[in-house]
């Protein structure tokens, strides 16, 4: 089943085309990996998939709903706020740089949004923040508040703080590039257990080993277009495009 | 004038200083976040209005704004104005002209805050008024503490200010009593009240500046 379709999509700053024309499918359970250069579009892309930018023209589809359409004059019509809110919640969106609240403590980020917006119980939030902290391996940092915290801790709890919504598809943005390398490695075992259990991902990332290893798909992006996409040992093994061939000779060096 | 007319008399003065602060902190604290949304607002004629007003109240003397609060209407429109309304002219002016400076310093902490927050709390699903209410304000308020503190402590001395429209408080008292007895004592009395009043204030914001500072 598809989950989001992306059809068309174009996307200018000003006179700067950044997305020129994408379109994108994403299979339930199915690990998509976003690479390519920094400016080729890859993290509006993001922010156009997760409603934070509105994309120009172009037509987004989550679950056969219709967050975005083309309308007559060829630009993007976006549904109505209620509409928007229900789509809203079938994805959720981990950040480059966390975005932890830190007036509240690691528990209330993750259980304020069930709590508020979904309005579940305080007894049900709290078990869902229970088993979603200890299965980061951060129980013992319920009552911290983030600045206590290391980076690839941070960026735990903001994996938990998505995945307490139930998400169909969880968007990760370079979740290891605001991290010290060192602690890349705990948020990749994080992604890795999320793959295996068959949770829908798409994740920009700058980590070519880890692309290889946990996609199913790759996407290489350069200069707003798709270059090419297909299984990882086809994009990153044995690359068709030179574009593409420069751009992983470029990182082996 | 016998001693205990004296402490009356400046006893009498305070409470009505300490009305006046209390009163206009009341008042002026909610109407800044209003008058800040007004100013941040989308609508262009909204926007320049509190504009306009801000400008007026920082741009001319609080002691003008008194007078003219107290003595326009009659002058104006030639409406009959009450002594009751003596004291509710002064709240009126100081209200409306603290609200505008804690406008101004509402809106630099709203617009201090990362883009991040309001983008993290999109994504989990909060509506604008949960956003504001549970994520931006609670962090906003830290963050303005000190400005205010500045603030409030100058509202303390700024109550002096009321005698302009004879309203009978700490100083108007004390100078009267001190030109009738050719005493310096009055004002000395009146100078500690207003020392161990802010001394009290910056205690307290002291004690809620601590009290917030559990996070970083």
């Amino acid at each position: 089943m598809k989950l989001l379709k992306i059809n068309n999509m174009w996307k200018s700053f000003g006179d700067l085309e950044v997305i020129r024309d994408i379109s994108l499918e994403v299979e339930q359970g199915q690990v998509t990996a976003v690479i390519g250069p920094s400016g080729s579009g890859k993290s509006t892309l993001l922010r156009c998939a997760t409603l934070l930018d509105k994309m120009d023209s172009g037509e987004l589809i989550y679950l056969g709903r219709h967050a975005a359409t083309t309308g007559a004059d060829g630009k993007a019509v976006y549904a109505e706020k209620e509409e928007l809110r229900k789509i809203r919640s079938y994805f959720g969106l981990v950040f480059q740089n966390f975005n932890l609240f830190p007036h509240y403590s690691v528990m209330k980020n993750i259980i304020d949004a069930p709590m508020t917006v979904q309005k579940k119980s305080r007894e049900e939030a709290y078990r869902i923040g229970r088993e979603l902290l200890s299965r980061m391996g951060l129980s013992d940092k319920e009552n911290a508040y983030p600045y206590q915290l290391s980076g690839g801790q941070q960026q735990r709890v903001s994996i938990a703080r998505a995945l307490a919504l139930h998400p169909k598809i969880l968007f990760f943005d370079e979740p290891t590039s605001a991290l010290d390398p060192e602690l890349t490695g705990e948020i990749l075992k994080v992604i890795r257990d999320l793959a295996a259990e068959h949770m829908t991902m798409v994740i920009v990332t700058h980590e070519m080993n880890f692309a290889r290893d946990v996609a199913d798909h790759v996407v290489f992006m350069n200069d707003g277009v798709i270059v090419e996409q297909g299984r990882p040992d086809e994009v990153i093994d044995h690359p068709k495009q030179e574009r593409t061939k420069a751009f992983l000779n470029k990182l082996e060096k | 004038m016998a001693w205990s007319v004296i402490l009356t008399k400046l006893g009498e003065g305070m409470l009505v200083s300490i009305e006046i602060f209390a009163l206009t902190l009341l008042l002026s604290l909610p109407l800044g976040l209003i008058v800040t949304f007004g100013r941040m607002s989308g609508n262009f004629l909204l926007r320049n209005l509190v504009k306009l007003y801000i400008t007026i109240m920082r741009g001319t003397p609080l002691m003008l704004q008194l007078m003219a609060v107290y003595y326009g209407p009659y002058l104006l429109f030639h409406l009959n104005i009450s002594g009751e309304y003596r004291f509710v002219a002064v709240i009126i002016g100081f209200v409306l002209n603290y609200a505008a400076y804690f406008a101004e310093i509402y809106r630099a902490g709203i617009e201090s805050m990362p883009v991040g927050q309001y983008e993290a709390a999109k994504l989990l699903g909060y509506s604008k008024a949960q956003t504001f209410g549970r994520i931006i304000l609670p962090q906003v308020i830290r963050r303005i503490l000190p400005p205010v503190t500045n603030e409030v402590i100058t509202l303390v001395k700024d109550t002096s200010l009321a005698q302009v429209i004879s309203v009978s408080e700490m100083f108007l008292a004390a100078s009267a009593i001190a030109s009738k007895e050719t005493s310096f004592l009055p004002l000395l009395a009146a100078g500690i009240f207003y020392y161990v009043f802010n001394y009290i204030v910056a205690f307290v914001m002291e004690r809620i500046e601590k009290k917030l500072s559990y996070y970083r």
